[in-house]
């Protein structure tokens, strides 16, 4: 035993030698001494200003909004030139206390991911007037003075999505299913039974949508669980489905096998372009919905710098803050691609509504 | 951990068979099994093994910071042609690193008033109530030789309860407090009575049941933050709305600090589980039953009565663990109240050697170490998994005395070598 840890510790210390063996660099006076922020050579002037993020309990690796938020951080460090923090939150007991570190670290925005930090952002931006905040995916019914909202309106991209797959379709069954019944979820799936529906009405076509009749249907009950989506997607599957649109972060890669092995059928991703995210079923991508989080993030950065509103973002078709993926070619018929243009320009003047409620 | 003087009173050292040992046909279901006896000689090292555990895994998160931090990596490239630099950045990494952990856990030295140089040790404490709740619990359970898994499921359930009547209930100042901390007793006894039942009357394992409930709790919970009763008005998110006030936990030292009057509540708990255990008549069977459920059988004891007792009182335990989230720092309902709670409050019981003491100092360590979370991340700029890295360690040390007192090379418990020899 004693000699297997000798003879472990000597390959070790072998190969860490190796390693260190390129020469030093060149002496830059006082380069590391202070030892806080690492100093990016990039060619951006340094900005005095610090944007941190505090995640949810999903952590910023969680392949759904929190990781998207987190990309929008780290651009805005790259490319503008700012300081930026993160805290990860395990558990909830875990936002406050994040949320007050970053704000004694002397951050100047700070955005938090997700509803469940509606309340601790509230209280903490009541707390400390001086300091602005923003949070992704959640609004408060009272506008408070130092908080943005970012919401997404990603019915409107959904809506499109649907009518693209009602129209591709060629059993005349598609169907979607989310993670758990929240609004940023069901949101997904309503704008995609409306497209699907007026699809329908347009052209006369009896496309049925499984998996949400406009208030509830399939969920696999959390975000984790890839076999549960596998075995949703091959429920619908077996109903004679061929498009599938998970909305349940990577929960879909699961939907994404099924989709894969069982040929002949297609899949449309969320969030972000499944095509570069989940390359290893790009061949069966249809569509993504996308939902460009790290784009508002950092233009909410980027417009935070010089003056910070309130004002509430709400990514929409129009803004290009959500919108859809492009098709493989050859795939969707040519009249459906082509009627989509003029469903996103009626969605944006409002004449036509992309949810199921109106 | 200062109740090492227990250890030397024969309560659980009770004569053991050898392992292994011939000429015992009648191995029945009480006979204690291998996790049992794994469990026994956890809760017997001694707390010097304890303390050793401590250090050595501080001393190996020191090194996964080290590899963490990118200065140390880059220096350490050209290690040989100036090795001073990576000496100096391994200093600044793990100067950094756990200055930050006493920054965010016991004192804030960089604070400018009194208050903001101890706020983070009250914060340390109010992380650690829902543990020392739950590790109470799960002590009663250990030394009975129950391995309660289920502390999270009985903490969900009694959240939920308490929270309920926290929102739903307007009742007057005191009164509503009391309630919804009874509620959050009575969800996780019941929570607690199921598994302690199945086990006496029928026995199914309490390790199977507590596991399967926990899902059930987590699932039921999720069910119900879908209803509206349970949701805030004018919104479809699964949270609840925020408990009324008169609901909630007071701050006991001020509004400036989150320590609220639960705290206080756990370390009456703790006195209360010293007494049941050390003091009276059913903590003495609950002793007996762990120590040899055969024994205490023939001796005249209800080892079915014993079970139930010992899972509902664990369970009731657990769900004002609940209280402290729900009524104390969260003051709402979601799925993710119990976060990791019921687990790391296993850990908790372990470390603390199942006794009150123990587990209140084990609480208090790991409260400290959620607590330095955030400056660790944001002051050190290190990932918050080092936090469960070390966690992790200490519970893999904890479960391997052997290991520890090889590594600092102390003697082996006297029973040990009897066995040995």
């Amino acid at each position: 035993m004693r000699n297997t840890i000798r003879y472990g510790a000597l390959v070790a210390a072998g190969a860490l030698a190796l390693a260190a063996c390129s020469s030093a660099p060149e002496d830059e006076p006082d380069s590391t001494a202070t030892g806080t922020e690492t100093e990016t050579e990039a060619p951006v002037e340094d900005v005095d200003y610090m944007a941190c993020m505090v995640s949810d309990a999903g952590g910023f690796d969680d392949a759904s909004f929190n990781e998207s938020a987190y990309e929008g951080l780290t651009r805005a460090e790259e490319e503008l030139g700012i300081q930026i923090a993160e805290a990860e939150s395990t558990a909830e007991s875990d936002y406050g206390p994040n949320l007050e570190a970053q704000v004694a670290a002397g951050c100047d925005l700070i955005i938090t991911v997700g509803f469940l930090l509606g309340d601790a952002t509230a209280e903490a931006a009541a707390a400390n007037p001086d300091v602005n905040f923003a949070i992704v995916d959640f609004g408060y019914e009272e506008p408070i003075e130092n908080v943005k909202p970012l919401f997404f309106e990603t019915d409107e991209a959904a809506f499109l999505a649907g009518y693209a797959a009602a129209g591709t379709s060629s059993t005349g069954t598609i169907s979607t299913f989310g993670g758990i019944n929240i609004p940023t979820v069901s949101i997904f799936m309503d704008g995609f039974l409306a497209g699907a529906n007026y699809y329908n009405e347009e052209t006369g076509g009896d496309v049925t949508v499984l998996g949400w009749d406009g208030t509830d249907g399939s969920f696999t009950g959390d975000f984790d669980n890839q076999t549960n989506g596998q075995n949703t997607a091959q429920g619908f599957l077996d109903q004679g489905a061929d498009i599938v649109m998970p909305v349940a972060g990577p929960v879909g890669l699961g939907a994404a096998q099924a989709v894969q092995s069982a040929g002949d059928a297609w899949l449309i991703g969320v969030d972000s372009d499944w095509t570069q995210s989940a390359p290893d079923y790009a061949d069966v991508v249809l569509t993504s919905v996308l939902k460009n989080i790290g784009n508002s993030v950092f233009d909410t950065i980027e417009a935070s710098i010089t003056e910070f509103s309130n004002e509430p973002y709400v990514g929409t078709l129009e803004n290009e803050g959500v919108g859809i993926a492009d098709f493989p070619e050859g795939i969707v018929p040519e009249d459906v691609a082509g009627a989509l243009d003029g469903l996103r320009e009626g969605i944006i003047s409002g004449e036509i509504e992309p949810s199921t409620a109106g | 951990m200062s109740d090492g003087k227990q250890d030397e009173t024969p309560v659980d050292s009770t004569p053991r068979e050898p392992e292994g040992a011939a000429g015992e046909p009648d191995a029945g279901s009480d006979q204690p099994s291998r996790a049992q006896s794994v469990l026994r000689e956890i809760l017997e090292s001694s707390t010097l093994v304890v303390i050793m555990a401590i250090v050595a895994s501080l001393a190996i998160g020191g090194l996964l910071i080290l590899f963490a931090d990118e200065e140390v990596r880059e220096a350490a490239t050209y290690f040989f042609s100036r090795p001073s630099d990576t000496f100096q950045a391994m200093g600044d990494a793990l100067g950094g690193a756990y200055a930050a952990m006493f920054n965010g856990a016991v004192l804030n030295l960089n604070a400018n008033d009194f208050a903001g140089l101890i706020k983070p040790f009250t914060q340390t404490l109010t992380m650690a109530t829902p543990l020392i709740f739950a590790g109470l619990g799960l002590g009663i359970g250990f030394r009975a030789g129950l391995f309660n898994i289920g502390a999270q499921g009985q903490l969900l359930i009694g959240a939920t309860l308490g929270a309920y009547v926290g929102f739903a209930w307007h009742l007057p100042w005191g009164i509503h407090l009391l309630v919804a901390v009874l509620g959050c007793a009575l969800g996780g006894a019941v929570w607690g009575f199921i598994p302690g039942v199945l086990k006496a009357k029928t026995g199914a394992h309490e390790v199977i049941v507590t596991i399967m409930l926990n899902y059930i709790a987590l699932n039921l919970v999720a069910w119900l933050l879908t209803l509206d009763t349970f949701q805030r008005p004018d919104s479809n998110n699964p949270i609840s709305p925020i408990v009324d006030e008169t609901a909630q936990y007071p701050l006991i030292l001020g509004s400036e600090f989150n320590l609220h009057l639960g705290f206080l509540l756990a370390l009456a708990c703790a006195w209360g589980v010293w007494w049941l255990m050390e003091r009276s008549t059913l903590g003495f069977e609950f002793r007996a039953v762990g120590a040899n459920p055969r024994a205490a059988r023939t001796a005249g004891m209800n080892v079915s009565k014993a079970y139930i007792l010992v899972m509902t009182i664990a369970g009731a335990l657990a769900g004002l663990a609940g209280s402290a989230q729900v009524l104390g720092t969260e003051k709402v309902l979601t799925t993710a109240t119990a976060g990791s709670l019921g687990f790391d409050a296993i850990t908790v019981a372990l470390l603390g050697r199942s006794r009150p003491v123990g587990t209140v100092m084990a609480a208090i360590l790991f409260g400290g170490l959620r607590a330095a979370g955030p400056t660790l991340q944001v002051q050190a700029g290190l990932p918050v998994d080092i936090v469960f890295v070390i966690q992790a360690l200490i519970v893999l040390f904890i479960a391997a005395p052997p290991l520890v007192r090889s590594i600092f090379r102390l003697p082996a418990p006297a029973h040990e070598k009897e066995v040995a020899a």
